[in-house]
């Protein structure tokens, strides 16, 4: 299966039970509990990255906390 | 009006078709705060000093220190120890003595945030914590100023422009901060000297796009950088109606300090 992670193109296996969560597992993301995922343009609630599948095509974006400026 | 001088000083912005003279009377009526005079804070302030924006503010409560030196480069080696509000004042007047610089020796909080951004038609945020982050991002959209976001980390940084209540805010993306330490601080895991360059001088560039009225502000659209990769990245946002500060039903109704966001190695690092 084909998604659209920060730009790049990714290619996963299929996984009809994946979710946004345990993608986030799977790629083993940085900042996991804390990342904000964008999903097709839209930001997700924490709450639905368990419910949330993730399906064929899908453009995802995580973005990162960075509190660095000094 | 401006002068013979100052025609002289400003003639590469006057010939600019955008800035013009009346621009550059719009630059000197201006009035931009910066929070924060380390590594984001130090190009902003140099770089609008020299476009003579009239009235620039600058708050920090930090010294200069000899860690500071290596990206801040708005502080010299002979500055150590000395407020870096002075310090940064002493530059911006330097390069430009038409600019009038005010200097804030604290640390913003609930308490005193309000009262300094009034001052104020443009904010930014060059600060190094989440606290801080979360409260200029609540009381700038509470009180309708725009301003711009900006972090870095170690390679990487990000900035976002905040138009309040029109476009994406910070906690649109970020409901609430990362409990503490959670996220490491520049202190902790380090950052590429040049990279608040980049994403400074981004934001001063968004302050006098905004003073002047003139192209598309860094709204809905959070820019990504990645140094090593030499990437940079547009990840296309929308205000979110849920959001707790800037949605249609807020929580958050007046700005409060964020203190399981605060981190203590931030405040010890210079
Ligand atoms: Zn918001």
């Amino acid at each position: 299966m084909k998604i659209r992670i920060n730009g790049k193109e990714t290619l996963l296996a299929e996984n009809p039970q994946r979710t946004v969560d345990s993608l986030l597992e799977e790629l083993d993301v940085s900042q996991r509990l804390y990342v904000t995922v964008e999903l097709n343009g839209e930001i997700l609630d924490r709450p639905a990255y368990e419910t949330t599948p993730v399906n064929e095509g899908d453009v995802i974006e995580f973005l990162y906390f960075m509190g660095g400026g000094r | 009006m401006l002068t013979e001088s100052q025609i002289e000083r400003y003639s590469r912005h006057i010939i600019l078709k955008e800035v013009g003279g009346k621009g550059q009377q719009k630059l000197f009526d201006g009035r931009v705060l910066i929070i924060g005079a380390g590594g984001l804070g130090a190009p902003i302030a140099l770089y609008l000093a020299a476009a003579g924006v009239g009235t620039i503010g600058i708050a920090d409560a930090d010294d200069v220190d000899l860690s500071n030196l290596q990206r801040q480069v708005i502080h010299f080696t002979p500055d150590i120890g000395k407020p870096k509000v002075e310090s940064a004042r002493e530059k911006m007047q330097a390069i430009n003595p038409d600019v009038k610089v005010v200097t804030y020796r604290e640390w913003i909080s609930a308490a005193n945030i309000n009262g300094i951004i009034a001052d104020y038609d443009f904010i930014i945020d060059g600060t190094d914590n989440f606290a801080a982050k979360f409260l200029i991002n609540d009381a700038c959209v509470l009180a309708g100023k725009p301003y711009s976001h900006g972090g870095i980390l170690q390679f990487d940084g990000q900035t976002i422009t905040v138009r309040p209540h029109e476009s994406a805010c910070y906690r649109c993306i970020f409901p609430e901060p990362p409990p503490k330490d959670a996220i490491p601080s520049c202190s902790q895991a380090g950052v590429i000297g040049v990279l608040p360059g980049v994403i400074g001088t981004i934001q001063a560039t968004e302050a006098i796009k905004f003073l002047l009225g003139k192209g598309d502000l860094l709204t809905d659209r959070l820019l990504t950088y990645s140094a090593l990769r030499m990437k940079f990245r547009e990840v296309p946002l929308k205000r979110k109606t849920a959001c707790p500060v800037c949605g249609d039903t807020p929580t958050i109704t007046e700005v409060h300090d964020e203190l399981d966001a605060l981190t203590v190695c931030d405040l010890k690092e210079s």
